[in-house]
């Protein structure tokens, strides 16, 4: 990576909540390209080697994680986290999106979610991809003993490694934004590791396969 | 000491005692109708509804020497509204107030989604449970039929958008003010079964007093209807590995809050030992519409 420093960050409100949009730099009048990270990691305050992405690059950290806030008593899922992402989207206009891990899952339901302001999206790996599987495995029980509030959120930790993604239902939303989609191939499966909500994704039609870097060039094409 | 409320109705009790229990950080408000010295028990109540609607129902149990425990969920009644809400949340939220009155075995009754809840609490945490009873509480496997896929996707888009387009300004809203009369007519849209001198009674309890008028407490972030992968049938797969002696009870009469269970949906699932009651003629809120009925087959089936 390039060691660019951290410009800007913005905090958005999101209900209780304020999630934090870092600004990383890049440059050019095209739309920006929004980095989503993985479970229990922080936006990077760095420019990725991109070049080929040709407008400005951000990121957002999840609630629980990074400058966002750290609610009291957890609570926490993936539609949340989908909020977080549509709350910056309404701040910053229609973007590409860069998920890695549960940031990938969670660029899934956006781009389903909002294929208006989703101009594709890469799904790539990192910590938090496969979630609690595809269906109800045995139950847990967390209670974590005193935390200082820090990120991240011991209960973001637990609850979204075990958020159930049915394949089925990571399809639908991939089905949603099939459907609204102008572009060509308007999500990218970079990820090595397919737990099988990526699986079912992968194996549909119209999607492409590519390393990260690849498919960020690949959708910086569409622009 | 005994809560307080302006407009009595017939029956209905308020708790014997209110306290309030720290949950990671959020306040969660607890009652308990009945004396320190009796059984516990831990009864929860449904979606949008808060622990003051047990208050018909919760003093039959404690008449007869249960110490009935209940809590408003986050986000209900007198709890703190959360940033974030979820079916684990609520279950530790639930086992904080049950740890400030005891670490034994107790108990669980619910209704609907407390119901539930309850069922869910007992499987990840069986040694805090020595019986189970579901009010109308029992899920079902039932989807819409026979929707087209491309209506199906259209659907779920729409309510998609919706959904997001309502957190987006969701901390800009307040539940809509109105006298005490119109918030219990309101609230007779959705429970059309329960009359409004009940629902009347109910106002003081679940809604303040502003300015402009009364407001139901309930978190005005919160929706009807759930937001993501959940299916009705994981708690039936819970249902059959009860352990403990379990009661379920079904309203036969379908209203705005029943679930559409039907009894076949639930006979499948029921462990061989569970007693199963269904009630003609009583819709969702089985405890409400017929607390002393209801309230019998529970102390029977404790006995």
């Amino acid at each position: 990576m390039s060691a660019k420093d951290l410009s800007t960050i913005e905090m958005l409100r999101h209900n209780k909540i304020d999630v934090a949009l870092h600004h990383l730099g890049g440059s050019g009048q095209s739309q920006p390209l929004l980095m989503l990270h993985g479970l229990g990691e922080c936006t990077v305050p760095v420019v990725p080697p991109w070049d080929a992405w040709p407008g400005p690059i951000c990121g957002l950290d999840f609630v629980g994680h990074g400058a966002s806030t750290v609610p009291a008593g957890g609570g926490y899922s993936a539609e949340v986290l989908m909020s977080d992402v549509d709350v910056a989207l309404q701040h910053i206009g229609p973007a590409t999106l860069a998920g890695r891990g549960l940031g990938a899952y969670v660029a899934l339901l956006v781009a389903g979610a909002r294929p208006d302001l989703v101009r594709g999206a890469v799904l790539a790996d990192g910590p938090g991809l496969a979630g609690g599987g595809p269906g109800p495995g045995n139950a847990s029980w967390f209670m974590p003993g005193p935390h200082d509030g820090s990120a991240p959120d011991p209960f973001a930790l637990h609850e979204l490694a075990h958020d159930i993604r049915p394949p089925d239902y990571a399809t639908g939303f991939l089905h949603l934004l099939m459907a609204a989609s102008s572009l060509a191939s308007p999500l990218v499966v970079a990820a090595k590791n397919r737990p099988p909500w990526l699986a079912a994704v992968a194996a549909e039609p119209g999607i492409a396969i590519a390393s990260e870097a690849e498919a960020v060039a690949l959708l910086a094409q569409e622009l | 000491m005994l809560l307080d409320h302006p407009n009595p109705y017939p029956g209905a009790r308020r708790p014997d005692h209110a306290w309030e229990v720290d949950s990671h950080g959020l306040s969660i408000a607890a009652y308990q109708w009945g004396e320190d010295s009796g059984r516990p028990l831990l009864l929860a109540h449904g979606g949008f509804d808060f622990a003051g609607t047990m208050d018909g129902f919760a003093p039959l149990l404690a008449d007869e020497g249960w110490r009935v425990i209940s809590w408003d969920h986050r986000g209900h009644g007198d709890s703190q509204h959360a940033a974030l809400y979820n079916w684990e949340a609520d279950q530790r939220d639930g086992m904080a107030v049950l740890d400030s009155v005891t670490k034994d075995a107790v108990p669980f009754v619910g209704h609907s989604k407390g119901g539930g809840l309850l069922l869910a609490l007992a499987d990840v945490r069986p040694d805090r449970v020595t019986a189970m009873a579901n009010l109308d509480g029992l899920p079902s496997s039932r989807t819409i039929p026979d929707v087209p896929d491309r209506e199906r996707r259209r659907l779920m888009a729409v309510e998609l958008a919706e959904r997001l387009d309502y957190r987006r300004t969701a901390h800009e809203g307040s539940r809509k003010p109105g006298t005490l009369e119109a918030l219990a007519a309101r609230r007779q849209r959705m429970n059309p079964r329960l009359s409004s001198e009940w629902l009347e009674y109910l106002v003081p309890i679940g809604a303040a007093e502003t300015h402009d008028g009364w407001r139901w407490k309930l978190d005005p972030t919160m929706r009807f209807g759930g937001f993501g992968p959940h299916r009705p049938e994981w708690g039936l797969s819970r249902l059959v590995g009860v352990r403990v002696p379990l009661l379920g009870v079904l309203g036969l009469e379908e209203d705005e809050m029943s679930w559409g269970t039907k009894p076949e949906d639930v006979e499948p699932w029921l462990p061989a030992h569970a007693r199963f009651e269904t009630l003609e003629g009583v819709g969702h809120f089985v405890h409400i519409e017929q607390p002393r009925k209801v309230a019998d087959l529970v102390l029977e089936f404790l006995s």
